[in-house]
């Protein structure tokens, strides 16, 4: 089994620690995953919206060169890349004249391929795959009374995806308990972070922004985990103009699940990219 | 066998008014039909299933010494019967009538008229090339049992059972609980009248148990049924409750000398808000009054170290630890299943916050804590022990919903409604109906929700986002906010309240498929059984001599439960009291010298009809089991099987006829 991985334009930029600490979680597993060579946007977000077309065709691009580099699968961390590349294969599949255009568009570049690569999210590959009992052989530090609040977020269980439970998800909770901590129940976690919004209308998206970390807050969590850049971004960069703007202290740690793992598999704070996180860094003992 | 000049066939065709008229050109298939052999008179007619149409072949077989009669018209399930009657009146054997379908088959299907009418003479041609070969054939008549099983006592059971006693037949009801009622027997007041539920209920139950033409089983099931209408033989497994039910006079003593001091285990019919002792009756009107002792929860079943203190209680000596479960066979004519349905798992809709927060109740849970008799004496309280100040009732729980079942439960608005007022009236709190559509079709329904918009309970158009604890403001603080988008107003609204009921919806019971199995009858795609025809057999099964009766059909409420019940109980009887079934000739059978043995046919057929002589070696096909489905007549190796109205001869003939011009 060929495992691929599609970075997209956030985890080497502003996600980059997201790349980071799942690469040194996963090397310390003994997984291997394979960049994707001469990799492309996505096409998910503003392209998306813009001209749908093209963002697919882009899309395809990347999952026809997974398949040509003799992949089997394709890792996609950020939820927006994966949401993209999940609706880019239900396009094709249920819509013909889209299905030959996207072909047609793919030839002109000398690209073929069946486009069904099975497109995978890394919280579906350690739960469902790595498995939850491997996960828990690599703990060395279990987080014992860290109360974490998962974050899942608008885009990583819906509409396309399929490996958690719309309603109420539950797999950045069980990896929480592998790892020794608290997952607390939080009515919140599938509420949106504002997605762009905190740029093009931040009086709605900072309220937004607020709202989840206040409450994460109130519930008594230590760190908000999430497995989205843009939830990661949009939670932990405005936090001091937050507790300004609505007069109440909501400065706290929201970190990559990535990073958690790491943290409870014994990795250094170094080698997990916490030394260069804008929210307090979390300190582990 | 009739020799081909002796042949003479009249031909009619009805023109529907325009359902066959409007696509096919009759006139030109009437005189094509003219031409055809053996037609001796081709006619056409405005509405051949009229008197006066009728009346035109009856002319004409005296007449012209017709033989053969070939109608083409429309489907032969709704008019085959008509035209089979109206020859066998003008004294003609009524198998010699054949109908061609060119309404259902053709005109409807079909636009464009040429190819239509084509059509039309081809299938004509073909019967006409069939109904040669005919035979006469009778029909045989086999006699029905009088005596009825009833399966599943709620309220449709016990309505059916009544009426088919009352009428002087014989009936066995069983129940797979240990008390019959069924839901209605948990309900508090009934919508819209406000009945007491168990005032109206229980005499039923108790005339049940005294009714002299009535055997009642409780906690029993059905576990085989063999043979076909009129003769069912029936296998009832009756569960061990490990007490001589004849013996035992519900004086109760036993459950006071219990080990246990109190209730323990979760009460089944106070829907788990109540304990209950390992030896029990569900409730005090339970029918019948007899304890039963659970196997899984009492002492001396899971440690065998009990000092069987109950056992010592009963003065009687009704207990008996060692009690196996009882196979009972019946023999009866017909079945009627009012088997029921079950309430939606609310935590498949994990949104509302149900097995989550204390104070998220199903509907079916309220209608306890409403209740006199029910785990609170009808105080309606919070778990934490508050009065609730304000309650939100979210409607369609499971109900008209993509993600879950897509049908509208019919009874939930209106028992939301009653629920309602009943909260009211016990808590004063302030309370809000989240509705999607009020759906109050029914005599009184219309005017009790006007009554309670008059009471001032609040509603709110909108289907219900989520329940959680989430609090914004001071206000929702320790509430559970419900939030929706009110789309009257068109905003999205949080309605901080106390306490939240999910009123939902009804779905197959979890023995429906087995059920449907056991009596081979059918479902509809969501699980309920499917009726024969839904709006003019809407009792009947495709089963002959089974009835369904109540939720078990699809969701309802209690008078349409009761209706049906009653409906099913006249079918019955309609059977019982004509004494004989005639059973469609259309059958197989096996010409014993050619039949090899080889009992390939014995496991093809699906209706279990051929049974095997052990002795001579052969197989043969009980005629009023088969239902000419011809599976076996295709199957048998040697040839050894042949079916009334199929038999080689007027099948090859009909496809020549429809192939060759």
């Amino acid at each position: 089994m060929k495992y691929m991985y599609f970075p997209g334009c956030s985890l080497k930029s502003s996600g980059r620690l997201y790349e980071q600490s799942l690469m040194a979680v996963l090397n310390r597993m003994n997984f291997t995953i394979h960049e994707i060579e001469n990799w492309n946007c996505c096409g998910a977000t503003t392209y998306m919206s813009i001209n749908e077309n093209y963002a697919i065709e882009i899309a395809s691009r990347n999952l026809a060169l997974a398949e040509r580099q003799g992949g089997d699968e394709i890792i996609v961390p950020c939820a927006a890349c994966y949401m993209g590349l999940l609706k880019t294969q239900n396009y094709i599949a249920t819509d013909e004249a889209i299905r030959t255009r996207v072909h047609r568009e793919l030839a002109k570049t000398g690209l073929s391929g069946n486009l069904t690569i099975k497109v995978r999210h890394p919280l579906d590959l350690f739960v469902n795959i790595i498995g939850l009992d491997a996960i828990k052989q690599h703990v060395q530090a279990p987080l014992k009374g860290l109360k974490v609040a998962s974050y899942y977020g608008c885009q990583l269980i819906r509409p396309f995806s399929t490996f958690d439970n719309v309603w109420d998800p539950q797999t950045l909770d069980m990896i929480v308990k592998v790892l020794g901590g608290e997952s607390l129940y939080w009515p919140l976690k599938t509420r949106c972070c504002s997605g762009s919004m905190t740029s093009t209308m931040p009086n709605i998206g900072s309220r937004m922004n607020f709202v989840l970390l206040q409450n994460a807050k109130s519930r008594g969590a230590d760190v908000i985990i999430t497995a989205c850049p843009l939830c990661q971004f949009n939670l932990e960069c405005f936090q001091g103009k937050l507790s300004k703007q609505y007069r109440e202290d909501v400065r706290m740690p929201v970190m990559y699940f990535t990073q958690l793992m790491g943290l409870a598999f014994g990795l250094s704070e170094k080698e997990l990219g916490l030394n260069r996180m804008l929210s307090p860094a979390l300190s582990h003992s | 066998m009739t020799t081909n000049h002796e042949i003479r066939t009249g031909f009619y065709i009805c023109h529907c008014g325009h359902n066959i008229a409007g696509v096919i050109d009759v006139m030109a298939v009437t005189e094509y039909a003219a031409k055809l052999p053996f037609v001796v008179v081709s006619r056409d007619y405005k509405y051949m299933c009229s008197d006066p149409g009728q009346e035109l072949i009856q002319k004409d077989i005296k007449e012209l010494n017709l033989n053969r009669i070939v109608v083409a018209s429309c489907s032969p399930l709704l008019h085959e019967a008509t035209f089979r009657a109206a020859t066998a009146k003008a004294g003609l054997n009524q198998f010699f009538m054949q109908m061609v379908n060119i309404r259902e088959n053709d005109s409807w299907v079909h636009e464009d008229k040429e190819m239509a009418t084509l059509k039309a003479k081809d299938l004509v041609r073909a019967a006409i090339h069939r109904v040669a070969y005919h035979k006469a054939l009778e029909k045989k008549k086999v006699p029905v049992n009088p005596d009825v099983l009833i399966v599943g006592g709620g309220i449709s059971g016990i309505t059916a059972a009544l009426t088919l006693a009352n009428a002087g037949k014989k009936v066995y009801l069983v129940e797979k609980d240990p008390t019959i009622g069924g839901y209605m027997a948990k309900f508090d007041k009934t919508f819209p009248t406000l009945d007491c539920a168990a005032c109206i209920l229980t005499p039923k139950m108790s005339a049940v148990k005294e009714h002299p033409n009535i055997t009642l089983w409780s906690y029993s099931e059905v576990t085989k049924v063999d043979g076909y209408v009129g003769n069912y033989t029936v296998q009832v497994t009756r569960k061990p409750r490990y007490i001589i039910e004849d013996l035992c006079v519900g004086c109760l003593s036993c459950i006071d000398a219990c080990i246990y001091k109190e209730g323990k285990f979760p009460s089944e019919f106070d829907v788990g808000l109540s304990k209950r002792k390992p030896v029990y009756i569900p409730f005090p009107q339970a029918t019948p009054l007899v304890v039963v002792v659970d196997r899984d929860t009492c002492i001396y079943f899971k440690t065998g170290k009990c000092p069987q203190s109950c056992a010592k209680a009963c003065d009687r000596n009704a207990f008996d630890f060692n009690q196996q479960p009882e196979v009972k066979e019946i023999q009866v004519g017909t079945v009627i299943l009012s088997t029921g349905f079950k309430t939606f798992d609310a935590t498949r809709a994990p949104y509302y916050g149900y097995g989550r927060y204390p104070n998220v109740f199903t509907s079916l849970e309220i209608e306890r804590l409403v209740n006199a008799s029910g785990p609170t004496e009808g105080h309606v309280l919070c778990k934490d022990g508050r009065e609730p100040q304000n309650i939100g009732i979210i409607h369609c729980v499971g109900s008209r919903d993509e993600k879950t079942n897509k049908w509208c439960s019919r009874v939930c608005c209106m028992y939301s409604l009653k629920l309602a007022h009943l909260l009211k009236e016990h808590t004063g709190a302030d309370i809000y109906n989240f509705y999607i559509d009020m759906r109050t079709p029914g005599k009184g329904y219309e005017e009790f929700y006007d009554k309670l918009l008059n009471e001032g309970v609040h509603f709110i158009r909108g289907r219900v986002a989520e329940v959680s604890d989430w609090a914004i403001t001071h206000v929702e603080e320790g509430k559970l906010v419900i939030r929706v988008e009110d789309t009257m107003i068109g905003v999205v609204r949080r309605i901080p309240v106390d306490m939240v009921v999910l009123s939902v919806g009804m779905e197959p019971g979890d023995d429906a498929q087995e059920l449907r199995r056991l009596f081979n009858i059918s479902c509809s795609n969501e699980g309920f059984f499917l009726e024969r025809h839904p709006k003019l057999a809407p009792v009947d099964t495709f089963t002959d001599g089974i009835f369904i009766a109540g939720a078990c059909q699809g969701p309802k409420d209690i008078p349409d439960s009761v209706a049906q019940a009653g409906a099913a109980a006249a079918q019955a009887l309609a059977l019982i009291d004509t004494g004989y079934v005639e059973l469609e000739p259309n059958t197989a059978f096996i010409v014993e010298e050619l039949c090899s043995g080889c009992r390939v046919c014995v496991t093809m057929c699906p209706y279990k009809a051929i049974s095997y002589d052990e002795e001579k070696h052969k197989a043969s096909i009980n005629e009023a089991l088969c239902k000419g489905c011809g599976t076996c007549v295709a199957a048998c190796g040697s040839g050894a099987i042949f079916q009334n109205l199929f038999d080689d001869e007027e099948i090859l003939s009909e496809i020549k006829g429809v192939l060759v011009e």
